[in-house]
């Protein structure tokens, strides 16, 4: 077994029996239940289970990734005077993080789904959008959260900037471009708002998602533009693509950090 | 054997060492002293990889250090604070380095058994005090039976009857010949582990020779007031 693996494996050791990934995992299992369990609406529960997901899933691994990273300093320390390679180290402690974390969400979320299985019916491409951009949710703001921390050796500094990270992209970014296309309506914008909602991996999970659902159709025109770009075999191919460079390139900045840093 | 030639070490605008000409033979035990800031941590984790050099080179081994990690199996680490994954258990954090380093037959658990470690082999590592995770710390370093031995203020959290199983460790493991390199502001640890000593001040060395070399040099009595003569020295 090589190094990297062996890294992996008790990083998962660590974490799956960390009281957070449990609690994690018990609140997506507590609210896939309830929406199913309150709501026949099928559509309606993947709607509501996608906005709490692309809320909860970027503030979590932003926050607890960069705690996590300045809580193993001391350990990387020690992992890094014994023979292992910084870049392999580096990626070690990234999967061993973001995959506990992305099972939490997708075996919190499945349990519930799997007694509701008759209710699914058709929704099937939904839901694996669905678990698409969670999976993805998790692997990016992890990458970003690795990068905050390696950047920055003062922790306060590090939780502050991530926490501004998760804020600018949840939040900030959506006010920012409402302004944007405001200011703009009497222009053909379309194809800027297709541009901008790439550059935010918060937006484009959520496109992906909302447009698999028939309520594309409320939203006019520009939904329409959406639907014809996203519904594309060359726009799917497109999003998930920035989705991936979402992930590897503040990786790659990170990893390039990490090797170069003092310890 | 380790050599630096004109090593140099700059943090920013900060010189942590500057221009170092050091020659540590094997089988060795040099101890490293002094005052705080004067660059012996830097030193160590330029030893280790663990900084990257600004001018000059590094050989341990013969081995020209550049970022390569393989060098490092045959050296053991202590450092001064210890820290390990938090759910893991003292058992895992031991079975984990045997299986990050090559397997080899023989492991020196003997510190295991004198620190009684073996009574919370289960426990896990943040239910530990800071001097139980250090015993860890400290055990693993000298698990592999390295041929170079670092100890950065090992003895810090330690209590005494840890600390003198870790010297009397110490002076056995560098009568078979490791090479051992340890740093503390104990003085009484150096009288009775030094051979060699090496003083750092402000980034440079100061003084490179025996304990008794060291006091004839300041005209002192003892050794305690030779280290603080060149300590007030340098701040005059």
């Amino acid at each position: 077994m090589n190094t990297l693996l062996k890294i992996i494996k008790y990083q998962f050791h660590d974490l799956s029996r960390s009281k957070w990934i449990i609690i994690y995992t018990i609140f997506f299992f507590l609210l896939s239940y309830s929406l199913f369990t309150f709501s026949k609406d099928l559509s309606r529960v993947l709607i509501s289970l996608m906005n709490v997901v692309l809320i909860i899933i970027p503030l979590v691994s932003t926050v607890f990734g960069t705690i996590h990273y300045y809580n193993s300093k001391e350990y990387i320390v020690f992992m890094l005077s014994q023979p292992i390679k910084r870049s392999t180290l580096f990626l070690g402690l990234y999967i061993g993080l973001a995959i506990p974390l992305a099972l939490s969400f997708v075996v919190g979320i499945s349990i519930p789904i799997l007694f509701n299985l008759g209710n699914i019916r058709g929704g099937f491409d939904v839901l694996i959008f669905l678990f698409t951009a969670g999976f993805f949710q998790t692997m990016i703001f992890c990458s970003i959260a690795f990068l905050i921390a390696t950047l920055n050796e003062n922790k306060m500094l590090g939780l502050g900037i991530a926490t501004f990270t998760w804020l600018a992209f949840s939040a900030i970014y959506d006010g920012l471009i409402l302004f944007l296309l405001q200011i703009l309506q009497d222009y053909p914008i379309e194809k800027i708002s297709i541009l901008l909602s790439m550059l935010n991996p918060i937006d484009l999970a959520r496109l992906l998602v909302v447009l698999k659902l028939d309520i594309s159709a409320l939203m006019g025109y520009t939904g329409a533009v959406f639907q014809k770009f996203f519904g594309s075999s060359f726009g799917t191919i497109l999003s998930i693509s920035s989705l991936i460079a979402w992930t590897v390139i503040p990786f790659l900045i990170g990893i390039r950090k990490f090797s170069k840093k003092d310890f | 054997m380790i050599t630096l030639t004109k090593y140099s070490k700059q943090y920013g605008s900060l010189k942590a060492l500057s221009e170092i000409n050091l020659n540590i033979p094997s089988g060795s035990l040099t101890f490293l002293v002094g005052p705080n800031a004067s660059g012996k941590t830097t030193l160590i984790k330029s030893l280790l990889g663990l900084v990257k050099s600004t001018s000059g080179e590094i050989i341990v081994n013969g081995i020209t250090l550049n970022g390569n990690y393989d060098y490092r199996k045959d050296i053991g680490y202590v450092s001064q604070i210890a820290n390990f994954p938090d759910n893991l258990t003292v058992d895992e954090i031991f079975r984990m380095v045997k299986d990050l380093r090559n397997k080899q037959n023989n492991y020196d658990e003997e510190l295991i058994t004198s620190f009684q470690l073996e009574s919370s082999f289960n426990k896990r590592l943040k239910t530990l005090s800071g001097g139980s995770r250090q015993k860890v710390n400290v055990a693993v370093a000298f698990l592999f039976d390295p041929k170079i031995i670092i100890l950065d203020e090992p003895t810090a959290g330690l209590d005494p009857v840890a600390s003198s199983l870790l010297k009397d460790k110490i002076l056995k493991e560098n009568k078979k010949g490791k090479t051992i390199i340890f740093t503390s502001h104990i003085l009484s640890e150096m009288e009775e582990l030094a051979q060699n000593v090496v003083f750092l001040l402000e980034g440079k060395i100061y003084f490179n020779g025996t304990i008794k070399e060291l006091i004839n040099s300041t005209d002192q009595r003892n050794l305690e007031r030779a280290v603080a003569s060149i300590m007030n020295g340098a701040e005059k």
